[in-house]
Parts: C-alpha cells; sequence; structure tokens
C-alpha cells in the first residue's frame, strides 16, 4: 500500500466515527421507562383504559394532541369521539392530566428517554397546584 | 430496464421485511441480526476498498489543470486548481467535500441554431447539495436512538431542523430538502436524454433504495406510527451489544431497517463509495509539483545490464580463441 500513514489516519477516523455509538454507550443500554400509572384518578377508574388503545397512545398520542388542539382552537370543536364511540372532552389539562396527573412518572419519563422535549408546558399549566410557570424549571 | 431492475429489487427487499415483520422469530432476523451482520460487511468492505485503492501506485503526479499551473512569476497561476503547497491541496479538498467545486463547475453543451454552446448548468450540484447535507442531518439526528443521554449538538440539529414547528410531531426541514434533492437527481436521469442514455441499474438502485428509506422514515414518522420507546430500545440494544427485541414496534420500522441494512451492505460495492473514494482521488488529492520535486515511479526497478567489461570476462578465452581483440588480456 501507498501513503499507508495517511490511509491508516484516515480510516481510523471513519471507523471511530461510524462505531461512536458503541463507545459513547460504552456497552451499557440505559434502562427502558417505565411510565407509572397510579394516580388516584386512574385508581379510581373501573376500566383502567386510556382515551384510546394503548398501543395507539404509546405511539400515537402527539398526533392525538395536535389533532385535540387543532379542533379546540381553530374548529371550536371540544368534543372528541373515540373509537369506542365514547364522547371525550377535549383538554390538555382538564382530560389528559387530570388523570396522567404524575407528569413527572408518566410523561416525563419517555420523553427523556428519547429526549424529546415538548414544548407545551410554555404556556400550559402542570398539574398538581405546581406554582411556577413550568418553563422557568427547564421545560421537558 | 435498469429502472424496472433496480426498482424491483427495492420493492423486493420492502415485501421481505413486511412479511418479516409479521412473524415474531423473523423479527429477531430483521431487527438484529441482519442490522449487525450489514454493519460488519459496511466497515470492512470499507476498509477492504480503501486498502485496495491504496495498493495502485500513484508514479506521478496528476494535476488535472482546471488552472493556470505555477510558472513564470508574471503568469498569474490559479492557487486552488493547480496547487503546488499543501494548504492550497488542503483547501482544494475543503472545497470539493464540503462544497462540491467539480459539481460546481458542470456545463452542459448544447446546439443552438447549428452552434456548439457551453453554458453553467447547476442543477446537479444543487441537488448533490440538498441531498448529502440533509442526509447528513438526518444521519446525525439518528444519533437520538442511538446514543442516551443524546449528545447535545444532535438536539441543537434537531431544533433547528425542525424550527418550522408545523405539526407534532415537527415536520423537519431536512425532510422536504432530502426527497427534493433525490428528485432532481433522479429527474435527471429520467428527463436528460444524454444521462439517461448511460444510466445504468447501479445508479437508479441506490436513489430508489435511498428514495424508498427516506419515504419509509416519514411514513413511519407522520402516518404508520410505530413505539418509539421501543423501538428507541431496541437501538440502544443493538448499539451495547445488549440486543432486545421490544414486541409491538410497528412494521413500517422493519421495513425502514431492512432498507438502511440493504444500503449499508451495498455500499462498499457500489458508486457510493465515493464517500471513501473522494479522499483518495488523485486528481484532488495531489499538490502539482512534477517540477519542484522528483517523483520516481515505484514500479521502478534498476534494469539488469550487461556491460561489455563483464561480456568480455564471460568470454575472453572463446574471444582469444577465435582470435577477437579484447580489451583486457
Ligand atoms: C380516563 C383517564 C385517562 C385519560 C383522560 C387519559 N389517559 Fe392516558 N392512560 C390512562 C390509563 C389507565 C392508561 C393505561 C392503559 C393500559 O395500560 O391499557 C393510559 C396510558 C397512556 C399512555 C401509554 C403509556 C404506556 O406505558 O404505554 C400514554 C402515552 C397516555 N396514556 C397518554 C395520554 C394522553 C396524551 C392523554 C390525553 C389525550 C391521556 N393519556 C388521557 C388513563 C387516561
Ligand atoms: C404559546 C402558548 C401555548 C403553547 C406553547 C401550547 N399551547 Fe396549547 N393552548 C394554548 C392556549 C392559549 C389554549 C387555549 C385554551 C382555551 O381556550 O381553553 C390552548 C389550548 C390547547 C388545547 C385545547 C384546549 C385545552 O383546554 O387543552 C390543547 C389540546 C392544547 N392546547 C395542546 C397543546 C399541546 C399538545 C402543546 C404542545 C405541543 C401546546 N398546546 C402548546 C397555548 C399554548
Ligand atoms: C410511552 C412513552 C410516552 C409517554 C408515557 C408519553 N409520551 Fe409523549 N412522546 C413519546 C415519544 C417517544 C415522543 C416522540 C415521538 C417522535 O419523535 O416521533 C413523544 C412526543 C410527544 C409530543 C410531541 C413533541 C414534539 O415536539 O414533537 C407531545 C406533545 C407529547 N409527547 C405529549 C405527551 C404528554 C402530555 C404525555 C403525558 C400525558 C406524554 N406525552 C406521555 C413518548 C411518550
Amino acid at each position: 500500500m501507498y501513503d499507508t500513514g495517511k490511509i491508516i489516519v484516515g480510516l481510523a477516523i471513519f471507523v471511530g466515527l461510524v462505531t461512536s455509538p458503541i463507545w459513547l454507550n460504552k456497552g451499557k443500554a440505559a434502562p427502558k421507562p417505565s411510565p407509572k400509572l397510579d394516580t388516584p384518578a386512574i385508581q379510581q377508574l373501573e376500566k383502567k383504559e386510556c382515551v384510546e388503545s394503548r398501543q395507539f397512545m404509546r405511539s400515537t398520542h402527539m398526533q392525538l394532541l395536535n389533532e385535540w388542539r387543532d379542533r379546540a382552537l381553530r374548529k371550536g370543536e371540544r368534543r372528541y369521539i373515540n373509537k369506542k364511540g365514547e364522547k371525550i372532552y377535549i383538554s390538555l389539562q382538564n382530560t389528559c392530566m387530570k388523570c396522567h396527573s404524575n407528569k413527572k412518572e408518566f410523561c416525563d419519563t419517555c420523553h427523556n428517554y428519547t429526549d424529546i422535549k415538548p414544548y407545551c408546558w410554555d404556556c400550559h399549566f402542570i398539574p398538581e397546584g405546581r406554582k411556577t410557570w413550568a418553563s422557568t424549571e427547564g421545560h421537558s | 430496464m435498469a429502472i424496472l431492475v433496480s426498482l424491483g429489487a427495492v420493492l423486493a427487499i420492502v415485501v421481505i421485511a413486511l412479511i418479516g415483520a409479521q412473524v415474531g422469530p423473523l423479527q429477531y432476523l430483521l431487527g438484529i441480526l441482519v442490522p449487525y451482520a450489514a454493519f460488519a460487511i459496511f466497515i470492512g468492505g470499507f476498509i477492504w476498498r480503501v486498502v485496495y485503492w491504496g495498493k495502485s501506485p500513484v508514479p506521478f503526479r496528476i494535476p488535472t489543470t482546471a488552472g493556470q499551473e505555477y510558472s513564470f512569476p508574471w503568469i498569474k497561476r490559479n492557487r486552488f486548481d493547480n496547487p503546488v503547497k499543501l494548504w492550497e491541496v488542503l483547501v482544494r479538498m475543503f472545497l470539493e467535500v464540503f462544497a462540491f467545486r467539480s459539481l460546481f463547475r458542470h456545463t452542459r453543451a448544447e446546439l443552438r441554431g447549428g452552434n456548439l454552446i457551453y453554458g453553467p448548468s447547476k442543477w446537479l450540484w444543487l441537488g448533490a447539495l440538498m441531498f448529502h447535507y440533509s442526509f447528513l442531518v438526518i444521519a446525525l439526528r439518528h444519533l437520538r436512538f442511538f446514543v442516551q443521554p443524546t449528545p447535545e449538538f444532535v438536539k441543537t440539529i434537531e431544533n433547528i431542523d425542525g424550527m418550522l414547528q408545523i405539526g407534532a410531531p415537527h415536520m423537519y426541514l431536512s425532510e422536504v430538502m432530502l426527497l427534493t434533492g433525490l428528485a432532481i437527481l433522479l429527474g435527471r436521469r429520467f428527463f436528460a436524454p444524454r444521462i439517461r442514455y448511460i444510466s445504468l441499474a447501479n445508479d437508479y438502485f441506490p436513489l430508489f433504495l435511498i428514495i424508498a428509506i427516506a419515504t419509509t422514515g416519514i411514513l413511519m414518522r407522520f402516518l404508520f406510527r410505530v413505539d418509539i420507546v421501543g423501538v428507541k430500545e431496541l437501538v440502544l440494544g443493538l448499539a451495547s451489544f445488549h440486543p432486545t427485541l421490544p414486541d409491538g414496534i410497528g412494521a413500517m420500522f422493519f421495513i425502514h431497517v431492512l432498507l438502511v441494512s440493504a444500503l449499508l451492505a451495498y455500499f462498499p460495492f457500489s458508486k457510493l463509495m465515493h464517500m471513501g473514494g473522494v479522499f483518495m482521488s488523485p486528481t484532488r488529492n495531489l499538490v502539482n509539483n512534477t517540477r519542484m520535486k522528483r517523483h520516481v515511479n515505484p514500479w521502478w526497478t534498476p534494469p539488469k545490464f550487461h556491460t561489455y567489461e563483464e561480456y568480455e570476462e564471460e568470454y575472453r578465452d572463446l574471444m582469444k580463441e577465435a582470435g577477437i581483440p579484447v580489451e583486457r588480456e
């Protein structure tokens, strides 16, 4: 091989970069989140069910929220009918967060794991009588 | 024909993944074994290819004089097109790698009123630039799945990329740019007659493959949502060599991953190797110092001479016998 030194340095940089996740993780996968469902509101439920099926909520809750927001604010419609035909009042704070009042142990566990920072809490209150605006603690 | 073959190949991958995703044990194959194998082929193949190239001797400088070379002081030279110093070459390489300068110089020949005229044509450059940079941004954004905690710069990229804040999850600018760039690159091959004529299956296949990857990625984000927490668990597992397979991820993810694996495994054996090749190309990385430094051909081995003295030494007796005069007795 000619210019061996340069080529080896180049290849080393390449391999180092493409395998960087392996070095950065140091062979340990961060534990997966386990969102907690033990809020008072949920414990009082007869059937422990969310607005939609669990699988749907897990993957698609952000689109649902987006749809809710558009419906409530653009169309003035505050009624959502889910796949089972139940009527649900559209509200982030008064519906979702009433059941999931433990934002820290619920929403945040997943969002921290995947490093998502929904900016909703810039304006919307976080439940449990938090006195400050959420944004002063960094929105997560 | 070339178009159909490559389109067919990409669709076959999609169908295989779609079927495989329905069957539990095959998910293990698609989600864990195939990605590992593809990644190993990618790295191994990449090194093999670069070493293979490195074995070719470059006996002399290839100046590709797109500019005036270094000459008399009163002749204005083109420093970066015909560099004689290391830093000048580095500038040329930098502009090539980061700004695709060769593509910028692309011209188009056209017959107009019986005259052949050349004019600038920037579409290739524009499409390539859009495609490559958005691909880079997207690749970096994917680090969100590979590393925990996500590196700070990845979040910065994400915020800039999603700054329009359209929808939830946000639409990214790079998604739009990538598809636009790909459309330009593919459109060229479809609609420019001369380029269509020289296009082969291995020109179309990577394009279709990357279009399919982008499309499945976008579909997965907006239409057929998958369980992102499960995806991260799987990908983090891969990157830390503790692979796990959470259930209920969603078929679209497996299609996306099989397509990406195909791209990785195909990469070292295809024209996509220009990623490494650009650094190895003698027309870009050599200083044109032919007249300042002696470059010896590395193949050169001194030929075996048989001088007259040696000849006489060998045949002296015979020569004397035959009465041929010799120089030394
Ligand atoms: C009536 C109370 C209630 C309301 C209102 C409610 N949830 Fe739920 N949510 C639940 C329960 C109970 C579960 C667990 C469902 C299960 O395990 O099948 C759940 C599950 C979820 C999950 C999946 C968690 C996991 O670990 O997989 C998400 C995400 C979620 N909810 C988000 C929301 C959002 C967003 C809203 C507002 C649109 C909302 N929920 C409104 C009670 C509620
Ligand atoms: C700029 C401030 C702001 C931000 C950021 C914001 N919202 Fe809102 N949101 C509002 C206001 C104001 C209303 C109107 C409240 C009303 O009329 O009852 C509203 C209403 C809503 C509603 C319907 C009504 C209700 O009571 O909840 C939903 C759903 C909603 N927002 C979801 C979201 C989500 C999800 C996010 C994050 C992605 C978000 N919002 C971010 C200001 C904001
Ligand atoms: C099962 C884990 C999980 C739980 C629980 C969860 N989320 Fe999420 N959420 C996610 C993931 C993952 C994403 C990112 C999806 C993506 O990027 O495609 C997300 C994204 C979002 C987004 C869109 C953010 C953006 O910037 O695109 C909003 C809004 C959101 N979640 C609100 C909530 C709220 C409110 C709750 C609590 C009631 C909640 N989520 C609970 C996993 C979860």
